[in-house]
């Protein structure tokens, strides 16, 4: 009877630890989402996404050169990486049964975790070094690699959803297997694989590290992507940690911007998913 | 939605690969002609470009780290010294700090990981088990650079007016908690850390635990066992390889982690046992130094640190993939996390 007692108690106590652990964990994200509102949605207005930043020591300034710095490098990133990532998935999906795909797949999943900042030597290594000065083109090619095997695993995933008798449909009436796995696989598999790539640009979009040096930042607002580029991220890291109030008041400021815009584009994705592959969870 | 294809796909025999028996089927039905070759010979190519990128990345590092490795050799490793003007460098402190702040990282944030994952997967109700997924992905989500600006005016001054003076009271006679609170330190980097690798974990450990069989579960209630016993000698035992791949997953990103951790951690090359003092990281000793590199030896040794740290985290996420393979073979696990 004791005994029965104890194990009781010890169930209720462990359940009672696991529970409040959590809700520490869940607490830590309105903790840092709090922050950011109360700090910064009250520099945010209309200057703040049309003005370029203000010499040091002047108040006001805005992020609009660090938002299109961020709108092209991303772009570009996004035009080298997907079509390799949706090709490479396609490869693990379709022919990935066989040795090579289960290098692949491992490869995959182990360069995910890569630090960043390793990428952008490498960026740093083709682009800038050979020509001499910063380029927002090495960011981009940066960013793309990370990109890339995020890209192929998704996909990779979402194509696999597609049921096997559609393809088995196609391939009865006749259809060749390129055109099997493009129009029939691969497009019924869409809306995932644009879920796919909006997550792997959501997450891109925030990198700072492999940007340091290779899209440097610009105080200036410039569209050329061979010259050095400012990217949101990069400035809330050299805002964050300057000398001057006015700076950390625009940091908060940007950060919140770039974690909406992050949130903003994984919700769509989430909401693309949902609509599409709601009945199968 | 990393889960669906675990619950979707029907119970293949074990030892099959995770692949619906239809595959093999169809692909004896027809023969290929030259377009369908030509298809899957472009899809090779881009397959093999992930490969390629591991070998090419490897490259760049070693052949950059060339200069450094020929003059420093493998002492590189174990010196301390870091003094650009005299030209010599050893990367002790940065290995050093980088393991340190992992470590701390991974005290804090297993036990919080973890509890995620069994509330989600055993104890909550099924209400609330789609929202705090939900947060633990956006928590995910969070680019690293906001974290840091999170670190240097949140979580800094409250360590500094309410974490660490009780510390020092309580425990200022063990080595760790001794010294002068500088603000960027090894406690905060290490705390930073925690709080980002937790929802990496947590989303591992999840789908790990979701892959268990619910008639283990059922087998363990059916014995008489509490609730917590059936997690703990049925569910846990069976998803252990899993759940430590997931843990080990979470250091490498701990180990790799570059933004967040340069902003707290303070960069100064040394090493020291208080985690009240400043240290510095692999990952922030490149970020830092690597666009003022002057000399072609300085760039060369920040590669070699870069090497060190590409090697010891592709091993230490092989490791971390194998073992979760084991669990849900050949599952992007943890990937809708990224």
């Amino acid at each position: 009877m004791n005994r029965a007692f104890h194990r009781h108690l010890m169930s209720r106590i462990m359940t009672g630890l696991v529970i409040l652990l959590s809700f520490v964990a869940v607490l830590a994200l309105f903790l840092i989402l709090g922050n950011l509102v109360l700090k910064g949605a009250s520099s945010i207005d209309w200057a703040f996404f049309t003005k370029g930043p203000l010499p040091a020591g002047q108040t006001g300034g805005g992020v609009a050169n660090a938002i299109a710095g961020t709108g092209i490098i991303v772009g570009l990133a996004a035009l080298i990486g997907v079509p390799i990532g949706i090709g490479a998935g396609l490869y693990l999906a379709e022919y990935g049964s066989g040795r090579l795909g289960w290098l692949v797949r491992f490869v995959a999943d182990v360069l995910t975790g890569t630090p960043s900042i390793v990428i952008g030597i490498v960026g740093w290594t083709f682009i800038v070094k050979p020509q001499k000065h910063f380029s927002a083109l090495a960011g981009s090619v940066a960013l793309a690699i990370l990109m890339i095997p995020m890209l192929a695993r998704t996909t990779e995933e979402m194509v696999r959803l597609v049921p096997h008798s559609l393809r088995e449909a196609a391939l009865a009436l006749g259809y060749p297997r390129w055109r099997t796995s493009l129009k029939i696989v691969a497009r019924t598999a869409l809306g995932g694989i644009v879920t796919g790539c909006l997550v792997g640009i959501a997450r891109v979009a925030g990198e700072t590290a492999p940007l340091l040096f290779t899209a440097l930042g610009n105080l200036n607002f410039s569209l050329r992507v061979n010259q050095p580029m400012q990217a949101l991220p990069l400035q809330i890291y050299v805002y964050a940690t300057g000398p001057f109030e006015e700076w950390h008041r625009l940091a908060w400021a940007a950060a919140l911007v770039l974690m909406g815009l992050v949130l903003i584009i994984s919700l769509i994705a989430r909401w693309v998913t949902r609509a599409r592959y709601g009945s199968v969870r | 939605m990393t889960s669906l294809p675990i619950e979707g796909v029907p119970p293949a025999p074990p030892g099959t690969p995770g692949r619906p028996s239809g595959e093999t089927r169809w692909q004896s039905l027809i023969g290929m002609d030259r377009s369908d070759r030509a298809y899957q010979r472009v899809l090779t190519v881009f397959a093999l470009a992930l490969p390629a990128l591991i070998l090419i990345i490897l490259g760049v590092l070693f052949t950059g780290a060339l200069p450094a490795l020929k003059r420093f050799g493998p002492s590189f490793a174990w010196t301390s010294t870091w003094d650009p003007v005299a030209e010599v460098y050893g990367a002790a402190p940065m290995i050093f700090g980088t393991l340190a702040s992992s470590l701390l990282a991974l005290l804090i944030a297993v036990p919080l990981a973890l509890s995620v994952a069994i509330f989600l997967t055993e104890f909550s109700p099924r209400a609330l088990r789609q929202p705090v997924a939900f947060v633990i992905e956006l928590l995910a989500a969070i680019p690293s650079v906001v974290y840091g600006t999170w670190g240097i005016f949140v979580l800094i001054p409250f360590l500094r007016a309410h974490v660490v003076p009780p510390l020092k009271a309580v425990l200022g006679w063990i080595p760790f908690f001794q010294g002068v609170f500088y603000g960027n330190s090894l406690l905060a980097g290490g705390i930073i850390l925690a709080i980002m690798i937790v929802p990496y974990i947590a989303a591992v450990s999840r789908e790990v635990l979701l892959a268990v069989p619910t008639s283990q579960r059922e087998a363990a209630l059916a014995m008489g066992a509490t609730r917590w016993e059936a997690v703990r000698s049925a569910v846990l035992p069976y998803g252990r390889t899993g759940l430590i791949g997931a843990v080990i997953l979470g250091l490498g990103r701990a180990l790799g982690e570059t933004m967040a951790v340069t902003m707290v951690i303070g960069n100064r090359h040394d090493i020291g046992v208080s985690l009240f003092q400043p240290a510095y990281t692999m990952a922030a000793a490149i970020a830092n130094e690597f666009s003022e590199a002057t000399t072609n030896l300085y760039l060369s040794a920040l590669f070699e640190v870069g090497l060190i740290l590409f090697v010891l985290t592709v091993v230490v996420n092989a490791i971390a993939r194998i073992l979760i393979w084991r669990v849900a073979r050949g599952q992007a696990i943890g990937s809708r996390a990224l």
